[in-house]
């Protein structure tokens, strides 16, 4: 654990800064302004067109992929210190990291998958 | 001499007082930090409707209509304000972060951090700008 302490570290510096940088125009766009109405969702067409796009699939891949290993990062000592579960530190960090690993797994493949 | 010596990795015997879960409910600045630190699970709950989306895009267009459906339902919306109001608190104080986390120098001198901070806020604008260009494009 201590070994890829940085490498976790890394991953959880850099899904931040995509999640503040990104993550705030998508769920505005996607959650908000779509649902009610504001502006027009893109149809089916049009963005399955974007998803044919190499570029595009490594966006999103980015995008999902770093967030979810920031969550697990940060998560996880929410869950050690607000909740003070000092001694469930493993079993911690194993759901956490292969929750975002799980994730991440499924990202890609739906990516691949995409025809 | 023949017992061996005992160590314990805590010290029951010392005292400590029991503190609280809600100890961060008693100070402005600890509700500020639990809160910025809860921010991760929204973050986390929007990357995981992104693969929702991903994931009907994929199956096809019923799918993706009823992927959109689910969303204009009252429970999406409540929690989707609730979760949009986190992300953006996740973003503002990650900015507000980064030029101490983050120390650049140029020249030898330390560029500051309002210089830091602005380039920030830029990167945030632009980005969202083209994000909402290519999603509004059709």
């Amino acid at each position: 654990m201590e070994r890829i302490t940085p490498l976790l570290w890394l991953l959880f510096s850099a899904g931040g800064t995509v999640a503040a940088l990104l993550f705030p125009v998508h769920f505005f766009l996607t959650a908000l302004a779509f649902p009610l109405g504001w502006l027009e969702a893109p149809s089916y067409e049009f963005l399955h067109r974007l998803l044919t796009h190499p570029l595009t699939r490594l966006y999103l891949f980015i995008l999902i992929s770093l967030p979810l290993f920031h969550w697990a990062h940060r998560f996880r000592y929410t869950l050690y210190d607000g909740l003070q579960l000092k001694h469930l530190t493993v079993l911690i960090a194993v759901l956490c990291y292969g929750a975002a690993l799980a994730g991440t797994a499924m990202a890609a493949y739906l990516l691949w998958d995409i025809s | 001499m023949s017992a061996e010596p005992h160590y314990t990795l805590y010290h029951p015997r010392w005292y400590r007082r029991r503190v609280s879960v809600w100890w961060w409910l008693q100070k402005r600045s600890y509700t500020g930090f639990v809160l910025r630190e809860l921010t991760s699970i929204f973050v986390a709950f929007f990357a995981v409707v992104y693969l929702w989306q991903l994931r009907a895009l994929t199956q096809g267009p019923e799918a993706y209509e009823q992927f959109l459906a689910r969303l204009t339902t009252p429970l999406f919306l409540a929690l989707d304000t609730v979760a949009f109001l986190f992300v953006l608190f996740h973003a503002i104080t990650w900015f507000n972060l980064t030029p101490k986390a983050m120390v650049v120098r140029w020249r030898g001198k330390r560029v500051p951090d309002w210089l830091i901070l602005g380039l920030n806020y830029a990167a945030w604008l632009v980005l969202s700008g083209a994000v909402a260009f290519v999603l509004l494009r059709e």
